[in-house]
């Protein structure tokens, strides 16, 4: 049975840990969430994103988050990945097997997947 | 959209876009109706607003002309014979009890109303996208209900944020958990 005793567990664990949170996000990762992105199926989209992030250990300087409607609706969904120094990369029409793509190829090995792009 | 469940995560974002600090999401099925009624603290709309918010053409987003979240609500409740509610207060003349409520009403066994769908995708998601804000869920079924709190999670972990990966897979589990329960008790009513 799940208890809050766990969770207690959880929150030991993580101070001891330190969160580098402020300031140094390398990388932010950011899935629409409108109603244009969860209608086309960006809920499992953000969910992979979350899942892959973890399994490929990139939780310390990858954050994954949820923007409002972007403004290109009929590419949704959308995931903007932002590195510090570098260009925004819009991924366009992603679906759970490109989000775990993205992840592996551009989040971890730094190359971005340019057949997933949004075109000029 | 194909589940209910998307509905939800749609409507519970405006909740949070309004500046709600505690959004209540509530789901009852009672006999051959599923109630939905999401409740927020937010910002609260004005009588102006409040009519025409269900007009697709209305939209409180900069980069396209319409809002479909309200609209296909309520066409998902109205399509099974069922009906969409909104009250709101808004906070210039509310200050003390400003928010929103919205109420649809689903009659489960018509044959287009959409799927419930994945309840603990929409919980999990609307927390990790808003560790900051605080959610109060519950279901209520014949067999039980299926509830979680994030204030009660919050005190628990002390500042440690909810969208920390490994509470959020508690919570996911925690949701199931309690699922399973009330889905073993349906099975057990249908065979006795």
């Amino acid at each position: 049975m799940k208890s809050l005793a766990e969770l207690q567990a959880i929150k030991e664990k993580m101070k001891n840990k330190v969160i580098l949170r402020e300031g140094t996000n390398d990388t932010r990762v950011v899935v629409g969430m409108a109603t244009c992105g969860i209608a086309a199926g960006a809920r499992p989209v953000l969910n992979a994103l979350v899942e892959e992030v973890n399994a490929l250990g990139l939780t310390e300087n990858v954050t994954v988050s949820q923007t409002g409607c972007i403004g290109i609706c009929e590419f949704e969904p959308v995931v903007e990945v932002f590195e510090a120094g570098k260009e925004k990369v819009t991924y366009v029409k992603v679906d759970v097997e490109k989000a775990k793509k993205i992840a592996k190829e551009h989040l971890k090995e730094g190359n971005v997947v340019a057949e997933y792009v949004i075109k000029a | 959209m194909k589940e209910l469940s998307l509905n939800i995560l749609d409507i519970t974002e405006n909740s949070v876009k309004a500046g709600a600090t505690l959004t209540t999401i509530s789901i009852e099925e009672i006999d051959d109706k599923l109630i939905l009624t999401i409740t927020d603290n937010g910002c609260g709309m004005t009588d102006e607003v409040l009519k025409t918010v269900l007009n697709p053409f209305y939209t409180t987003r900069t980069t396209r002309k319409v809002g479909m979240g309200l609209p296909l609500l309520k066409l998902a409740a109205e399509q099974t014979g069922g009906s969409l509610e909104i009250d709101s207060k808004h906070v210039e003349k509310f200050p003390e009890n400003h928010g929103t409520t919205v109420k649809t009403v689903f009659i489960k066994n018509h044959i287009d109303c959409a799927p419930l769908g994945d309840v603990v995708e929409t919980i999990k998601t609307l927390i990790q996208g808003h560790p900051e804000t605080d959610f109060d869920f519950i279901h209520k079924t014949n067999e039980g209900e299926v509830t979680l709190d994030t204030r009660v999670l919050r005190e628990t972990l002390e500042g440690v944020p909810l969208n920390t990966y490994e509470v959020i897979k508690w919570i996911e589990e925690y949701l199931k958990e309690q699922y399973s329960e009330i889905q073993k008790a349906q099975k057990g009513r249908k065979r006795g």
